[in-house]
């Protein structure tokens, strides 16, 4: 958000340097259930973006003054691994990871029934292979597909994509370019039945108006999320059912 | 913030006076608290801030020192901001290093200073790709009555422009106010019930579901936003949210001059 260049973002035509238009995202493919050991699992690409997404539980709540007698809690660890950026990141947690694991939290917070689940924990398991921009939202649109792969109750499945500004003008899902050299980023995630808003951040600078165009974007954009997520779900449990018939 | 447990009827109490449009301190829906800035209260610090927002307290102390830049960013100086809620703010909180929520505050803070331009880093540049000065912003939660996150923004914003360059103290000429351009102001509400509410204080917070924080810079254009808390927004509330916004940081930017 904060670098210059000469680069051209969006060309005369408004095609962007991936050959998309400002209303397009970037190709998205998804799985379910890919890991062995955890609860539920996703696997899932936007872009260059690859994000693997794990759930445990709902089991004992630890640390132990966490536990809720009410309902369970959603603990997220949203990780980068090292070589998943262009300079080597530093193992471990860092400030922004505790921020996106909170909200991202508190996001899925919204749509699971934790209520069924006093005193446990369902813990999410968030790891950047691959960054490109735009890793928060492919990693709670990861998680939600996990939960949803680890049998857990929810209202619904909640997709997450940005939009933002680069050259002056609203785009859809920025890539690593756009948000590097771009003028405002914008992440959101929905739940889709109702387009209530669980994950909202805003950083840059952007009018009124093209904030309301990059809202309307990335909410439309949602539910196309949505749909893929679905057919992620679908796919993993008829293949579950061929294999067993 | 943190999970004190609220008796039903202060609750309850709480939800009945909104249905009236109303609140515990007689405040509208929309109303700021009253607001107090006290600035250049620590001489040891480059620039400081008091700011008093109903019963919350929060300072803000600039240290601003010679370091060198980031590889990535050789002519620009440096912005960090920090927040610590010591036990002394709340009985809730507890001493160790910052946890997720002073994390989350500092952060949202950091933004809308860094994201609207507030200092010029530009002109924070000693010798390019050698020497720039590192402004650090540290703001403590003194007393704790609810929306940290405005009164850490108004704090950390008031600290930046009374700040110095202690340009004489490194023999670097002669000191010189730190380069501010513009006024970066937040404005968090809280979701309680189905209301939406400005400046929600600290009971007012154990009870509602959702925030969203959004801030303005001087043009009334958005700089930077965050959701927070397990609930969810409409888009029609988001909507108003911005409205107000624009509305509220205007006159707070008239208050603290």
């Amino acid at each position: 958000m904060s670098g210059h260049t000469d680069m051209v973002l969006v060309d005369e035509n408004g095609m962007r340097i991936d050959g998309r238009t400002a209303e397009q995202h970037r190709p998205i493919k998804i799985e379910a259930g890919v890991l062995h050991n955890a609860d539920g699992s996703a696997y899932v690409e936007i872009g260059k973006n690859k994000v693997l997404a794990a759930v445990y539980g709902p089991r004992e709540c630890h640390p132990r003054h966490l536990q809720n007698p009410e309902k369970a809690i959603v603990q997220v660890k949203y990780n980068m691994e090292a070589y998943s950026v262009s300079d080597r990141k530093r193992p471990g947690t860092d400030r922004r990871s505790i921020e996106i694991s909170k909200i991202t939290a508190e996001a899925l917070e919204k749509v699971v029934l934790t209520e069924l689940y006093p005193r446990a924990s369902i813990d999410v398991y968030i790891e950047i292979l691959q960054a490109n921009a735009g890793t928060r939202c492919a990693g709670l649109t990861a998680a939600s597909v996990a939960l949803a792969d680890a049998g857990i109750p929810m209202r619904d499945i909640v997709p997450a994509i940005a939009a933002g500004k680069a050259d002056g003008k609203v785009l859809l899902d920025l890539n690593k370019e756009e948000d590097n050299y771009g003028q405002a980023d914008v992440p959101i995630a929905i739940v889709p039945s109702t387009d209530e808003i669980v994950l909202l951040q805003m950083d840059g600078n952007m009018t009124r108006a093209e904030l309301d165009h990059a809202i309307e974007l990335a909410v439309n954009a949602c539910h196309e999320v949505h749909d893929l997520q679905v057919d992620a779900l679908k796919r993993r449990y008829s293949k579950d059912r061929e294999a067993s018939e | 913030m943190s999970n004190e447990m609220m008796s039903e009827i202060k609750r309850d109490h709480i939800l009945r006076l909104l249905e009236k449009g109303t609140r515990q301190d007689g405040r509208g829906v929309k109303d700021f608290r009253n607001i107090e800035v006290e600035t250049g209260l620590i001489e040891s610090a480059d620039g400081s801030a008091r700011v008093r927002l109903g019963n919350t307290t929060v300072i803000a102390g600039i240290k601003i020192i010679p370091g060198t830049p980031f590889g990535d960013t050789p002519n620009l100086g440096v912005l960090t901001t920090g927040m610590e809620l010591i036990p002394m703010a709340h009985p809730t909180f507890e001493s160790g290093p910052p946890g997720e929520d002073a994390i989350e505050l500092a952060r949202v803070v950091d933004r809308g200073i860094r994201e609207s331009g507030m200092v010029d880093v530009e002109a924070l540049c000693i010798t390019p790709g050698e020497e720039v000065w590192m402004c650090y912003i540290d703001i403590y939660a003194i007393d704790h009555d609810g929306n940290l996150f405005d009164a850490a923004n108004l704090a950390a914003v008031c600290a930046l422009k009374s700040a110095i360059i202690p340009c004489e103290q490194y023999g670097k000429g002669e000191n010189k106010h730190l380069p501010v351009t513009c006024t970066p102001i937040s404005v968090t509400e809280a979701k309680v019930g189905n209301t939406l509410i400005v400046d929600p204080d600290y009971d007012e917070e154990q009870i509602s579901t959702a925030r969203l924080t959004v801030t303005t810079d001087d043009d009334g254009n958005f700089r930077a936003m965050q959701k927070g808390g397990c609930g969810s927004i409409t888009l029609d509330e988001l909507s108003q949210c911005l409205d107000r916004a624009v509305e509220i940081g205007a006159e707070i930017r008239k208050i603290i001059g």
